[in-house]
């Protein structure tokens, strides 16, 4: 039985991020606990939170469950963890614009060329192209597991678009109506300020053509996509207007939007469209979602677009391997964060040991997202073994494979009363002019009794983030 | 404001006028249905099905025209595009587009209306009568339009929604007064008889105005009066020129604030100019369904000037 | 020899439609063996929008038209003196690793018929005989004919019927050589036609390889050479989408016909007699 490290217990005792909460915990009958429960979620059907995370797919009108019970994180464990994710995201833009540029790390043999070059997410036409202020990834979502006091492990990095920061800021919100008494006793860093650091790090890289204060806008796949609260929520916050590829067109060296009173100059795009669909005559000629020309006015300076396009080889997760090798390789610092130790089925040997141990290991398809395509070794079927062996023979190149981790648990509330319950953590890190970081993130938990993965397609909650202040 | 957001605001304030024209339809009809029917009549609720424009694709999915269908094709049906449901629908996913433009007040009224409709829907038929239905929907548009005139800020978002209300209204009121006098009434020699007065009676009923009438008038009701009560009449809230002056006013607004002028002030201008000396014998004169037609006429042309100038995304 | 180009594409649309925005390679490449001595590229009421170098080394240039137009005329003149280099792209800068041109594309997957093609060849010892002997292969297997294939056709597709256009049997020529780890890619341009009676197609395509220590060298299957001071480059892609003159999108409900017309001629006889 492995055990597992619980974020609030050590051994009887509290830890003391927890301490106060104990407290909060023992004076909720579970009258009252339903009560607010319904409250809870109430409010989140009223402002109409009804999105799946990105890319997992579901029932837009479904709501994901919150959990009321706090994740909380020490001043000096986020410290660390902040130092972590910041370095991170540096080393993960100094990888992009290097590849896309004379590709060092390759030419140092520090990567396998096939691996980045060959990547379906590597694109030819932002060869050459440096993006203002070198940022490729304005926003990137690191996934973080815990395991121990002090051991934490990244899962994987998100560098397009990382979705689900609406879940950080609503649920804060909804915990501080309905618990105001906790934000008295506890002195928890507020994350309300990300809409606004979000929005000047999309203005400082305005484009080398933008001699004015930059028009910043959201461009959404539409309001069929599941995440289209998010991005409308996003909008609203900052102050910046929402639109669909048919708001935007191109005129000359600039791209506009169409309002009211004629077109109006739009400088900085956050997409949170994939590249093959920004521009029909760049990429996918079929899509109908883009922008056509906005190619052009990108690579010769009239617009930004965030996160850069071609930014996804960076998130592949047979890169990922190769992100601590990165940050020795561009920041000649040893990683703070580590990565999990991962087999790529891709090598021969790697391969073989994988196929040996399935039964302990997790597998995941090397473009999967979501929990799909994933093989949890030691909770699978003997089918489902089998079902992947034969898959990872046919195409080893398209899975890795790690070993399984003992996810952190942290007080949740379930049917019966309070148990502890699996979580991991998304934080969210802005990087423009400059990288910053707001104290908190998205945490997920695993509801069901013992599972392992937190996907909200597969049975997942959130939870909301504290960082105490110190 | 983007062309889109403009354009979705302006249709959900159509669609939900939309949604309350086809309720008041349905009462028209049933009120009519409760005569005793006179030889050589034609059926009330095929002349109102043309009216709606829906003949067909009713007499497609239901043929005869009994009530029980008619209830279920202008109320629930989502293959009547013009149905309550299918407006209201349309409505909350224009809003839902939109929703940052939108207070909470006025979200939550119209994410409401969808969702009640969608339980209602799943009640027995048995259990709803019509005027469950018809007062359901005018108490929830009247909600949506409420909370927009109390939260909403007064900008051009605003501005928008109102083109949209009252172009609707100002065309569903010229179609309802003509579905009575072109389509209802069988034969001529029946003008000002019981039977005419009677669907005169019922028309304004179903626009909530017979004892705004009354107030206004007194007395016999008169073709002419009607005619005059929901055309020229600035105190009746859907007469012709009140609409049109709603337009004009909220045309103005808009011309203000992007201190631009555009063709559809002038147009808007015009026809409200037009109204303003009409008397109501130049309107028997010219005839009233000529009359009407030209009306819906103009403002489709309206409508369609609008578009241009503010929501298709071509403005310069 | 000095080639003097005229290329006229003319697009109607049967309804007026409310803008065209075009991403054109219609530059000639900066390499060795390529003087450009005029050129000119314009668009009927079109305003130039951004252009930039791209990794490949092509110019890229964007266009709008505010419309409502009927008819849109993309005219590119122009004059460009050339030294054959042996089909050998010398003195071209460019960034893109070659390794991104082992990518498959639709048109340019290896079905089991064209990796046939590259029986008994390998890249181990000498790649560049490789290359010509797939460049020779398909263009026995894929015989020039016009009006068999269309744009959207595949390499596999074309092979299979035995015939094709220049841009088919491009497009089996990279499907083979990456088949076999060659990295192979599109390349667009301008041919001078009818010195020998047997050149093919004023605007031109064939395929550039890869070859260590050698760098990209032409094949032109059509013509069964290796490009020569005949060919003008303009610009490259993985297949003939992202190596097209002409991405073009009009927006409106019109239909679209295009006509297209060019000239390349030989321009030294014609000035020495006008001296």
């Amino acid at each position: 039985m492995t055990s597992y490290f619980n974020e609030m217990y050590q051994g009887k005792s509290v830890r003391v991020p927890y301490a106060r909460l104990q407290d909060w915990m023992n004076s909720m009958p579970a009258e009252l606990r339903q009560m607010k429960q319904a409250e809870a979620e109430a409010l989140f059907r009223r402002i109409g939170i009804t999105f799946a995370v990105y890319g997992e797919g579901g029932d837009p009108d479904r709501l994901i469950p919150f959990d009321m019970f706090p994740r909380v994180f020490s001043g000096a464990e986020w410290a660390k963890l902040e130092r972590g994710i910041k370095q991170r995201a540096r080393a993960l833009n100094a990888f992009l614009v290097d590849v896309y540029g004379r590709g060092e790390i390759v030419r140092a043999g520090r990567i396998p060329a096939r691996l980045v070059y060959l990547n379906e997410a590597y694109e030819k036409a932002v060869v050459g192209f440096v993006p203002p202020k070198g940022v490729y990834s304005h926003i990137v979502g690191i996934d973080l597991v815990r395991t121990g006091p002090d051991e934490f492990f990244v899962l994987e990095d998100n560098c397009r678009t990382p979705s689900g920061v609406s879940y950080m800021l609503e649920n804060r919100e909804i915990m501080m109506r309905m618990f105001p008494d906790l934000f008295r006793e506890n002195r928890i860093e507020p994350v309300d300020s990300y809409p606004e650091i979000l929005r000047r790090t999309l203005a400082s890289v305005a484009p080398m053509k933008c001699d004015r204060e930059p028009t910043v806008v959201i461009l959404t796949p539409g309001h069929f996509n599941s995440a289209y609260y998010e991005h409308s929520f996003l909008a609203d916050l900052m102050g910046v207007e929402l639109v669909e590829g048919q708001d935007l067109f191109v005129e000359g060296e600039f791209v506009f939007m169409r309002t009211t009173e004629g077109p109006r100059r739009v400088d900085v795009i956050y997409r949170r469209l994939d590249d093959a669909y920004i521009d029909p005559l760049c990429f996918r000629p079929d899509s109908m979602l883009g922008v056509p020309g906005l190619m052009d006015v990108y690579r010769s300076g009239g617009v930004s677009i965030c996160s850069a396009p071609g930014a996804g080889v960076a998130d592949d997760k047979a890169v990922y391997t190769y992100v601590p090798e990165m940050i020795r390789f561009y920041l000649g610092e040893e990683p703070i964060l580590n990565n999990v130790p991962t087999w790529q089925c891709g090598k021969d040997d790697d391969c073989k040991y994988v196929l040996s141990h399935l039964n302990e290991l997790v597998v995941k398809e090397v473009h999967g997202s979501g929990g799909y395509g994933m093989l949890v070794g030691p909770k699978a079927t003997r089918d489902q073994v089998e079902m992947f062996r034969g898959r990872i023979t046919a195409n080893p190149h398209n899975y890795i494979a790690q070993p399984t981790l003992a996810l952190s648990t942290t007080p949740t509330f379930v049917a019966e009363g309070i148990a502890p319950r699996h979580v991991d953590l998304r934080p969210y890190c802005l990087v423009g002019e400059r990288i910053e970081l707001v104290p908190g993130g998205l945490t997920r938990v695993a509801l069901t009794e013992g599972s392992l993965v937190v996907n909200s397609s597969q049975g997942g909650g959130v939870k909301d983030t504290w960082v105490l202040a110190e | 404001m983007l062309s889109r957001t403009a354009d979705n605001l302006y249709w959900l304030a159509r669609y939900l006028e939309r949604a309350e024209t086809s309720a008041r339809l349905l009462e028209v009809g049933a009120r009519i249905a409760l005569m005793p029917s006179a030889a050589g009549y034609r059926n009330e609720w095929e002349s109102l099905l043309h009216a709606s424009g829906t003949a067909n694709g009713f007499a497609k999915k239901y043929g005869d025209a009994v009530q029980r269908n008619l209830e279920s094709w202008f109320f629930f049906d989502t293959d009547n595009a013009s149905s309550v449901m299918s407006c209201i629908t349309a409505a909350r996913e224009n809003g839902r587009i939109v929703r940052t433009a939108l207070t909470t007040q006025v979200w939550d009224a119209l994410n409401t209306a969808f969702q009640e409709l969608r339980q209602l829907e799943r009640r027995p038929r048995s259990e709803l009568d019509l005027s469950t239905l018809t007062d359901w929907t005018m108490r929830n548009t009247a909600l949506v339009r409420g909370s927009i005139d109390a939260t909403l800020l007064r900008n051009d978002g605003w501005d928008f929604l109102n083109l949209g209300y009252y172009l609707e209204r100002a065309d569903n009121t010229a179609r309802l007064m003509d579905v009575k006098y072109y389509v209802l009434l069988p034969r001529l020699e029946f003008v000002g008889s019981g039977l005419d007065n009677y669907q005169w009676t019922t028309l304004l009923r179903a626009m909530s105005s017979h004892r705004a009438f009354h107030w206004a008038y007194g007395g016999e009701v008169t073709a002419a009066k009607i005619a005059h009560f929901l055309i020229l009449n600035p105190q009746c809230p859907r007469s012709l020129i009140t609409c049109v002056e709603g337009m004009t006013s909220h045309l103005d607004r808009l011309s203000r604030g992007y201190q631009r002028k555009t063709f559809a002030q002038d147009r808007a201008r015009s026809l409200q100019a037009e109204l303003a000396e009409l008397r109501v014998e130049d309107i028997f004169e010219e005839g009233l369904h000529e009359f009407l037609s030209r009306f819906i006429g103009d403002m489709a042309r309206a409508g369609s000037v609008i578009r241009d100038c503010y929501l298709n995304g071509d403005v310069r | 020899m000095l080639l003097t180009v005229d290329h006229v594409t003319r697009y109607f649309y049967d309804q007026p439609v409310r803008g065209v925005v075009q991403s054109h390679r219609l530059m000639p490449s900066q390499c060795a063996g390529q003087k450009v001595l005029k050129w000119k590229v314009s668009v009927s009421d079109g305003q130039m929008g951004g252009g930039f170098r791209d990794g490949a080394g092509d110019w890229v240039q964007g266009w709008t038209v505010l419309g409502p137009v009927n008819e849109i005329t993309v005219h590119v003149t122009g004059q460009v003196d050339t030294v054959d280099q042996a089909g050998v792209l010398r003195g071209h800068k460019e960034l893109t690793p070659p390794d991104a041109y082992l990518r498959k594309t639709h048109p340019t997957d290896a079905d089991t018929g064209l990796a046939a093609l590259a029986d008994g060849l390998t890249t181990a010892k000498d790649a560049l005989s490789a290359a010509h002997d797939i460049s020779a292969r398909v263009s026995d297997a894929i015989v020039y004919t016009p009006d068999t294939t269309n744009a959207h056709t595949t390499a596999a597709e074309a092979l299979a019927q035995g015939t094709g256009v220049c841009q088919d049997q491009a497009h089996a020529v990279i499907a083979v050589c990456r088949h076999i780890g060659l990295p192979a890619r599109y390349v667009s341009g301008y041919l001078l036609v009818g010195i020998d009676g047997a050149a093919h197609d004023a605007a031109h395509a064939w395929a550039e390889v890869f070859i260590a220590g050698l760098g990209w060298v032409g094949f032109d299957p059509a013509n069964r050479c290796c490009p020569d001071d005949r060919y003008i480059r303009l610009g490259s892609g993985l297949d003939s989408l992202h190596a097209a003159m002409i991405r073009g999108i009009a927006r409106g409900q019109g239909e679209e016909s295009l006509d297209v017309s060019v000239t390349v001629q030989a321009a030294q006889t014609q000035s020495q007699t006008q001296q």
